[in-house]
């Protein structure tokens, strides 16, 4: 760090990066508070403990080959490109960067605020298949989603080199499809084999209600989980960077916060918009789903969702409009899939992450339709099509289908699901009653010794 | 001797890299991190099957409708 300026820039840098760190802890925090409260009291604790684990489990794999991934793979293996180990040398698990380093501060940081994504990725599936998934079978696609697919479609469409972004245009600035496409689309991959919760349709099909048994929870939860995504939002900048160092078409001397793919933004576009979409979703969902607390509070979160793709461009009334309209539309399928294909979503993750991200990055392709993707000369601008293309091989190709093989091999083994009869009594009838048992325990000695 | 490299902190930072201990060992300790991974998989994956088994031999229409109730 030669230079009082450079110095400054890398410290400021290295402590953003850690700041939205602990910000997006939130996010974790607010999705388990909000399965939690979803689920039925006797599956707390197996729901709890299946989203807790995915932490050190997506943690471990992504300084193992996940992080490796996202600098190896932006071209790999699309128009005759290749893996790029130079690239992804300093971010093997053996490299000394990827450790206590004092010649490289960002590193650790960097790796890390992308690390929450993946959780981020993963506690979405964790939250659609509750209460009847073994979590032996979820945690392995928590692996699966959040060190490999997320990170290898991050490295195609959310990395400054990657070939969709050259080849497609594709613009994603607040990961609507790099995130939350993928997946909720792989949340739809896992459920179509999974099944339903037990009682969860009528004979005849009809949908029943599964009201969470703690709606306060799940308001929390949802609340949280805002709070841990404006964190999201901030991680997604690159926060101060020269025109120099970027290196493109860019010319002068300002200096400036840039998107993932380098190019200009500021924390003040995106905080109109993060807000304006937020307000958005909640507005039109409160209205579409006639002042339901579940879908409102959803459709908020839905609402950002959608306009993210676009948030470092998108003037805030197009946030509003935006936010507003992807929510309802996510609503109204939510209930035509769940009614046609007899899907059982507990949390409807996948309309409000799957359904709202797909359409926020088609969105954005007419939106943005000719902007640059880049600050880099010859890649291909913003456009309807190369946006479309993009989501489809996020929701689809990285998303759904990787689940579905995957949750048929779990199935045709016998290990995706709980037995039924454990089901109907409850993951936690064993914990519950060793609850019971040491609570009775401890009371009869307790008095005991007061009697001696 | 020291595990990190440096005995003392007589030093131009501009010059100081890596400073964890056992530097070279870095294949190793992956090899460790994988194996501690892996293994936990196995040994979870294997304890659920047993409980998962148990809870469903043990399972009583009673206890059953009781959890139920308690929603």
């Amino acid at each position: 760090m030669d230079g009082n300026l450079n110095a400054l820039t890398t410290i400021f840098t290295e402590f953003y990066y850690w700041v939205t760190v602990v910000f997006m802890f939130l996010i974790h925090v607010g999705f388990c508070m909000y399965e939690v409260g979803v689920s039925r009291r006797k599956n707390h604790l197996h729901t709890l403990m299946k989203n807790i684990m995915i932490i050190p489990l997506v943690t471990v794999t992504f300084f193992l080959f996940g992080w490796w991934i996202y600098w190896a793979f932006p071209n790999f293996y699309i128009f005759g490109g290749s893996i790029d180990y130079e690239a992804g040398a300093a971010n093997l698990p053996t490299s000394p960067n990827m450790a206590t380093h004092l010649g490289d501060r960002i590193t650790g940081v960097f790796w890390a605020a992308f690390l929450l994504f993946s959780w981020t990725a993963a506690s979405i599936v964790s939250g659609s298949v509750i209460e009847r998934i073994r979590s032996s079978a979820l945690w392995v696609h928590a692996v699966l989603i959040g060190s490999v697919f997320w990170i290898i479609d991050a490295a195609w469409g959310w990395h400054y080199a990657g070939w969709m972004v050259q080849k497609l245009g594709y613009h994603d600035a607040y990961a609507s499809g790099v995130i939350h496409a993928i997946a909720g689309g792989y949340a739809l991959g896992v459920l179509m084999v999974l099944g339903p919760r037990i009682g969860k349709f009528a004979s005849d099909g009809t949908p029943r209600d599964i009201p969470p048994h703690n709606p306060w929870m799940v308001t929390l939860g949802i609340f949280i989980i805002y709070t841990g995504f404006w964190g999201f939002y901030a991680a997604c900048n690159v926060p101060l960077i020269s025109p120099e160092v970027i290196g493109g078409q860019l010319t002068g001397t300002t200096w400036t916060a840039t998107n993932i793919y380098l190019g200009p933004t500021s924390l003040g576009a995106i905080t109109f918009n993060f807000l304006m979409s937020l307000s958005g979703g909640l507005l039109a969902t409160y209205i579409v789903s006639k002042g339901d607390a579940f879908w409102t509070f959803s459709g908020g979160l839905a609402g950002i969702i959608g306009a993210s793709a676009g948030n470092d461009l998108y003037h805030p009334i197009q946030a509003l409009i935006i936010g507003g309209i992807v929510p309802v539309i996510a609503y109204k399928l939510h209930h035509y899939v769940e009614r046609r294909f007899k899907l059982d979503d507990a949390v409807g993750a996948v309309a409000v992450h799957g359904y709202a991200g797909f359409m926020g990055v088609v969105i954005a392709g007419f939106v943005l339709w000719g902007a640059p993707s880049s600050p880099f000369e010859g890649y291909a601008a913003i456009n309807p099509l190369g946006q479309f293309a993009g989501a489809i091989i996020m929701f689809f190709v990285l998303g759904f289908a990787p689940a579905y093989i995957v949750t048929r091999i779990q199935s045709a083994f016998g290990v995706l699901r709980i037995p039924p009869e454990v089901e109907l009594q409850g993951l936690d009838f064993a914990d519950h009653h060793a609850y019971e048992n040491a609570i009775a325990e401890i009371t009869s000695a307790t008095h005991e010794h007061l009697k001696s | 001797m020291s595990t990190i490299g440096y005995s003392d902190w007589a030093v131009d930072l501009a010059d100081v890299g890596p400073v964890y201990p056992f530097q070279g060992l870095e294949g190793l300790m992956v090899l460790v991190g994988v194996v501690f991974w892996l293994g936990w998989h196995v040994v979870q994956f294997r304890r659920e099957s047993v409980e998962l088994a148990e809870a469903a031999k043990n399972a009583k229409a009673e206890s059953t409708k009781a959890m139920i109730d308690l929603y």
